[in-house]
């Protein structure tokens, strides 16, 4: 990403506190996250249709630097409480994020299905991988952003608001992780 | 028993346990899965394709919107709130001069709640660390439990307006995030005790994990108190006869009834509590069971529950509450997720009979699980020199105080 779209972007956000309408500000967020929360910025999620309580729990965690992306964690520290919630109930709002527009090669979508029983992903994330509460939706996100996110909850490196995801990725293996994001990005 | 807190179809298939673990044995056996693999106990109902751990809310309810008024206590007793604006308020420590300190684990904050000129206020005490789940007072030093590493401040309740950094006295501790958090005590023996859990569900793991380990107040000189250990976070010791009683939590996913958590006791040092291989003290694993009898291990003094996630606890030994609570063990179960109806969410009271097994179980403060979803989930109990108990909420971000008789107020200490 360019220097420059950032270096707007948080002039954008530090001069937009308080009069603007959330819409308004969150065309800062879209720089970055794409028209409506659709991202088309490498390992950018998107933030359409996400669950707002997890939402909530991420934008807090930005701003209590307990997780850290530092243009992230710049645009969340000046943000009030009530900012953290009327983003992420923005946000919930946003259209979901289609799936990724090529013919699947079926041997790996099914490969990777079955990894999804296998390591109860589609317990706690549903079925459909919609989520729920403080479980992400993550059917059709970004393929590049769900692998280097689980890889970073494998080594660590990225801390959950809890430790289930850590827990999760302990047997799961860097292939299986290629097609687990994979398969996310593709499920209908 | 403790019939009448649990559905009575939990204690049939408590009585059937022999038979119904078999047949379950049988039936993995049948078809042949991977060792370690997560397919075993896996779910195949709708219903159980949704269960998910739930997390608090980040940020602390405000006061006006504390769930009290759902929260019920018997007849005599009285319940209020006593400190709130704690962001994930877990453990609880009481210091001489009747400071509180409270834990969290999902924030990076060790909290004081500081009774200063007849007012309670709630103050930031450490930041900064990671996962701080325990904290422990002893001879004027507040011991804080992170993930990985124990740390202190001494003289704490001097120097709460500008608390110097906790200085690290022991760190040879795993980092796993599964089950890291920890609650801490300082036993009569003037050790420090510290629980290493199983870093995941249900694992084989190595020699530094599941256990129960102590050690001198300065982190020299640890040793292994307690094996078979999957994961507790609350302990304390009998009144009567100083033995260590502790919680552990059963293992996900096997069946929505069984295994249920356990209170255990430690009567000698190296004792092994059964976890990976035996839960509940008489169901094999069944996955890591082959090849062991349930009969090799300490069996719990007893069962908490179905998922309840029984937590923080502490022996009654206050003047206030009626004579039948003396001695009796005040427990918080913060109830459970991998279960389609919750079960727990409660503060209960454990009686024990003669010889130090649980003999009742009956509710002290219930209406956190409302509809099976919660408005609150207690974590920690602690007493207080009036007798009075407190009780956190990591929920809410909150404490409560329970006390009996006409008091409705917390007296200024
Ligand atoms: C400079 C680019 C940039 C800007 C501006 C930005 N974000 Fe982000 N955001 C990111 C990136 C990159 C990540 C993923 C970080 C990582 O990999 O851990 C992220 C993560 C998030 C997440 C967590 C998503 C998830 O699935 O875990 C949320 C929520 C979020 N951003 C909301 C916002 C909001 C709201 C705004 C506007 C107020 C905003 N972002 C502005 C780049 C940006
Ligand atoms: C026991 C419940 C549970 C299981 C099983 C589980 N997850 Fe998660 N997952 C969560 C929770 C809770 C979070 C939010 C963690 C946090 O706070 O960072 C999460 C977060 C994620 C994220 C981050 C999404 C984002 O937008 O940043 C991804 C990706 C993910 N999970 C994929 C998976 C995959 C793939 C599997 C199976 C291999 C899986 N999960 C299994 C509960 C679970």
């Amino acid at each position: 990403m360019q220097k420059t779209t950032i270096a707007l972007a948080l002039l954008l956000i530090a001069s937009s506190a308080n009069s603007e309408t959330i819409e308004e500000r969150a065309a800062t967020c879209f720089a970055c996250h794409g028209e409506q929360g659709q991202s088309e910025t490498e390992n950018t999620p998107s933030l359409g249709g996400q669950q707002a309580p997890y939402a909530l729990i991420q934008l807090f965690m930005f701003r209590e630097k307990l997780r850290t992306f530092e243009p992230m964690n710049e645009v969340a520290k000046p943000m009030t409480d009530d900012d953290l919630r009327n983003f992420s109930d923005f946000i919930a709002k946003l259209p979901k994020p289609k799936p990724t527009a090529d013919a699947p090669d079926p041997a790996r979508m099914q490969r990777a299905q079955e990894l999804t029983m296998k390591y109860h992903c589609n317990s706690c994330h549903h079925q459909d991988f919609s989520g729920g509460d403080n479980v992400p939706r993550i059917a059709n996100q970004r393929e590049d952003y769900l692998a280097k996110t689980l890889s970073e909850y494998k080594d660590n490196s990225r801390h959950g608001y809890d430790g289930t995801m850590a827990d999760v990725m302990g047997p799961v293996t860097p292939e299986q992780i290629k097609d687990l994001a994979y398969f996310l990005a593709r499920v209908h | 028993m403790v019939g009448h807190s649990l559905p009575r179809s939990i204690w049939l298939a408590g009585a059937f346990l022999g038979i119904s673990t078999l047949v379950a044995s049988a039936q993995q056996a049948a078809q042949p899965l991977p060792p370690g693999s997560a397919l075993i106990g896996r779910p195949d109902s709708e219903a159980a394709q949704k269960l998910a751990p739930v997390a608090p809310p980040p940020l602390p309810a405000a006061p006006d919107k504390l769930p009290i008024a759902k929260l019920k206590v018997p007849a005599g007793f009285n319940i209020e709130v006593y400190a709130a604006g704690m962001a994930n308020a877990r453990s609880l420590a009481v210091g001489d001069k009747g400071t509180v300190f409270v834990g969290s684990r999902l924030v990076d904050k060790v909290y004081a709640i500081v009774n200063k000129d007849g007012k309670r206020e709630v103050k930031v005490l450490a930041s900064g660390l990671y996962r701080p789940n325990g904290v422990a007072f002893h001879n004027g030093t507040l011991y804080i439990a992170e993930l990985s590493k124990i740390s202190k401040i001494d003289n704490v309740e001097s120097v709460l307006d500008n608390p110097p950094k906790p200085t690290v006295i022991y760190d040879d501790l795993p980092k796993d995030e599964a089950h890291g958090w920890k609650f801490i005590a300082v036993g009569p023996d003037n050790k420090l005790y510290v629980p290493v859990g199983q870093p995941g569900n249900n694992v084989l793991h190595d020699d530094a994990h599941g256990q129960i380990r102590r050690m001198n107040l300065d982190g020299t000189g640890a040793e292994v108190v307690a094996l078979g250990v999957r994961n507790s976070v609350g302990f304390d010791w009998n009144p009567e006869n100083k033995q260590m009683y502790f919680t552990d939590n059963g293992r996900d996913w096997m069946s929505e009834d069984v295994p249920q958590d356990e209170l255990n006791r430690i009567t000698k040092v190296g004792e092994d509590f059964g976890a990976p291989y035996c839960y509940q003290g008489d169901i094999p694993d069944p996955e890591f069971g082959w090849g062991h009898s349930c009969s090799e291990f300490t069996p719990p003094v007893g069962l908490m529950g179905p998922h309840a996630a029984a937590l923080g606890f502490r022996f009654y030994t206050g003047g206030m509450f009626p004579k039948a609570y003396k001695n009796a063990i005040i427990l918080a179960r913060h109830g459970s997720w991998n279960r389609s109806k919750k079960f727990g969410g409660d503060v209960v009271v454990v009686k024990l009979d003669k010889e130090g097994k649980v003999k009742s179980i009956e509710p002290l403060i219930t209406g956190f699980l409302d509809n099976n979803s919660y408005v609150g989930r207690p974590v920690d109990v602690l007493q207080l020199k009036d007798g009075s108990i407190l009780v956190s909420d990591d929920w809410n971000g909150a404490v409560y105080r329970v006390s009996y008789g006409k008091s409705k107020v917390a007296a200024k200490q």
